[in-house]
């Protein structure tokens, strides 16, 4: 199915984008932030709720096992979709922070006060902040990549970084805050060379892109379902099974069990080791939804799609007087931060909020970019298969009027 | 004037603008050009902490009133600020503490408050009402 052909047919399974905002129809572009969710999806988590209801993995009785039966197929499609070697890899969490923090958490068991860790210039908040209460456990060292001023990590810089000290690194796959896609396949190798594990932040890469995590030999590779047009509350953490079985695990309670007493508990096997508790069924099942969804299009025709819309909003953009855009390496999903001459970010959000476009202003959850930068924050579009060339030239004329009344 | 004739005054001024364009061109204007603060206040203590725009309050006794100097590094944010300060400064501590604030609402920039916007705006709210409860206690 290409895209561009299909596009009306495409934003009629997206009930949101016929929304009105201030009296205007919704124009949505941050999709980095959340994508929306087509009819499939919101269908599923009703459908859930009306004919299956019930919980998984404990009932004898057949609405129980037929819910854990869509919940385990789900699993599957995961296993599939990244290429897995095994179903029990693949652990369903609340999201991108659970996961890592689940990890990040675990490694606490291998981590003293002579170790490193290594993270990149360009993360979100949450591939930080769990990495460095692990430091402030541990006594373990951060160090961190540089990047370059388009947005690009110094690869070079960060083999020199690497020792035997050096017990995990953490990147991300694309930056949230520029679009960058980093170059992981050398990151793990590299890190592999040292016998560092690898863990990759795949949030804003898995909606854009095919990922095998065979084929990377990736140690941990986690992702959130709202980024890909599922519910939120849903995350996929797919680790490498002698990896998760060396991890402790992260939460104690019902389902990650084998037995317990008072004088000793002995643990399941995976993946329920990491699935304390009674999940989000209904978000995990409508998740396999919604990579079904994006699966029926084509990961292949979707970048195809927004690289062409990146590429026209960048022409576009650039045409905008004092219009400055960070980020600009070679390899980049279909983001783009810029800030227009030295009006703040927010006052061109809440201009045109008022004619209905959904941007983001700030520092996306990235503070050290922005100080790289030395800006306050950028305005940040995002763009998903279903946005539309004529979007962004309505964005264009109503940045170019927000500019005029702020200037 | 009393704060709640000044808030009244506000909502006057905003109802003759017709359109969402003109209403922000005069908080821009008034972001523009109020002077609303001296550089030399403008310290990271006085810094209101918010997620997106910087916003600064100073607050002064004299002669049981309260004066407020403020500033933020966005323009629009500025605007509002001005009129926050137009509403809360010299009156009285007790005044200020009693005062209910319902101007923002009625001229429709409700979405400057909205926790989502996290601009400090909502704080600086609270960080007046302190300062008004920390002068009426020193008196």
């Amino acid at each position: 199915m290409n895209v561009l052909k299909n596009i009306d047919s495409i934003r009629k399974d997206f009930p949101i984008l016929n929304t009105s905002i201030n009296g205007n129809k919704l124009i949505y572009l941050d999709n980095a932030a959340t994508s929306q969710t087509p009819n499939c999806v919101i269908n599923s988590i009703s459908d859930y709720y009306k004919n299956l209801n019930s919980n998984i993995h404990r009932g004898v009785h057949s609405l129980s096992q037929m819910a854990t039966e869509k919940y385990e197929d789900t699993r599957k499609k995961f296993k599939s979709h990244f290429n897995a070697k095994s179903s029990s890899e693949i652990i369903f969490t609340s999201g991108t922070t659970h996961s890592i923090n689940l990890v990040s958490s675990g490694f606490s068991k291998f981590l003293n006060i002579d170790d490193e860790i290594i993270v990149s210039q360009l993360e979100h908040h949450s591939n930080i902040v769990p990495w460095q209460m692990l430091c402030e456990k541990t006594g373990a060292k951060m160090k961190v990549i540089p990047m370059n001023n388009i947005g690009e990590l110094d690869l070079n810089e960060f083999s020199k970084m690497l020792s035997a000290k050096t017990k995990v690194v953490f990147v991300n796959h694309v930056s949230n805050a520029l679009g960058t896609v980093n170059d992981i396949e050398e990151i793990i190798r590299l890190s592999h060379s040292v016998g560092a594990a690898v863990l990759i932040d795949g949030a804003q890469a898995v909606p854009h892109f095919n990922v095998d995590v065979t084929k990377l030999d990736v140690d941990f590779y986690v992702c959130s379902a709202h980024k890909f047009c599922g519910p939120t509350g849903v995350g996929i953490l797919y680790g490498k099974e002698e990896w998760l079985n060396k991890l402790p695990p992260y939460q104690g309670g019902g389902e990650m069990i084998d037995e317990v007493s008072f004088e000793k508990t002995t643990y399941s096997e995976l993946p329920n080791k990491f699935e304390a508790g009674t999940p989000n069924i209904a978000g995990v099942i409508a998740s396999g939804i919604a990579l079904d969804y994006i699966n029926n299009i084509g990961l292949g025709n979707i970048k195809d799609y927004e690289d062409h819309l990146l590429n026209y909003a960048t022409e576009k953009l650039l045409e905008i007087e004092g219009l400055k855009i960070y980020g600009e390496s070679k390899d980049k999903t279909s983001v783009i931060s810029f800030n227009i001459k030295n009006i703040h970010p927010y006052d061109i959000g809440s201009l045109i909020d008022n004619l209905g476009i959904a941007v983001r202003t700030g520092h996306h959850c990235a503070q050290p970019i922005m100080d790289f930068f030395n800006i306050p924050g950028t305005i940040r579009v995002s763009f998903c298969f279903y946005n539309t060339t004529r979007e962004i030239d309505t964005l264009v004329d109503a940045l170019k009027k927000a500019s005029t009344m702020l200037s | 004037m009393k704060i709640k004739d000044i808030q009244d005054e506000i909502v006057g001024e905003f109802d003759i603008f017709e359109t969402w364009m003109d209403k922000y061109e005069y908080l821009i204007e008034l972001g523009k050009s109020v002077p609303v603060i001296d550089e030399i206040n403008k310290t990271d203590d006085n810094i209101i902490k918010g997620c997106q725009s910087k916003v600064w309050l100073h607050a002064e006794q004299d002669g049981g009133m309260i004066r407020f100097y403020a500033d933020s590094d966005a323009i629009i944010t500025k605007g509002i600020v001005s009129l926050l300060i137009r509403t809360f400064s010299n009156q009285k501590p007790e005044d200020i503490i009693n005062a209910s604030l319902d101007f923002i609402d009625k001229i429709g920039l409700r979405q400057h408050l909205s926790p989502n916007r996290a601009n400090g705006l909502n704080n600086m709210i609270k960080k007046i009402k302190f300062y008004a409860i920390a002068f009426s206690k020193s008196n």
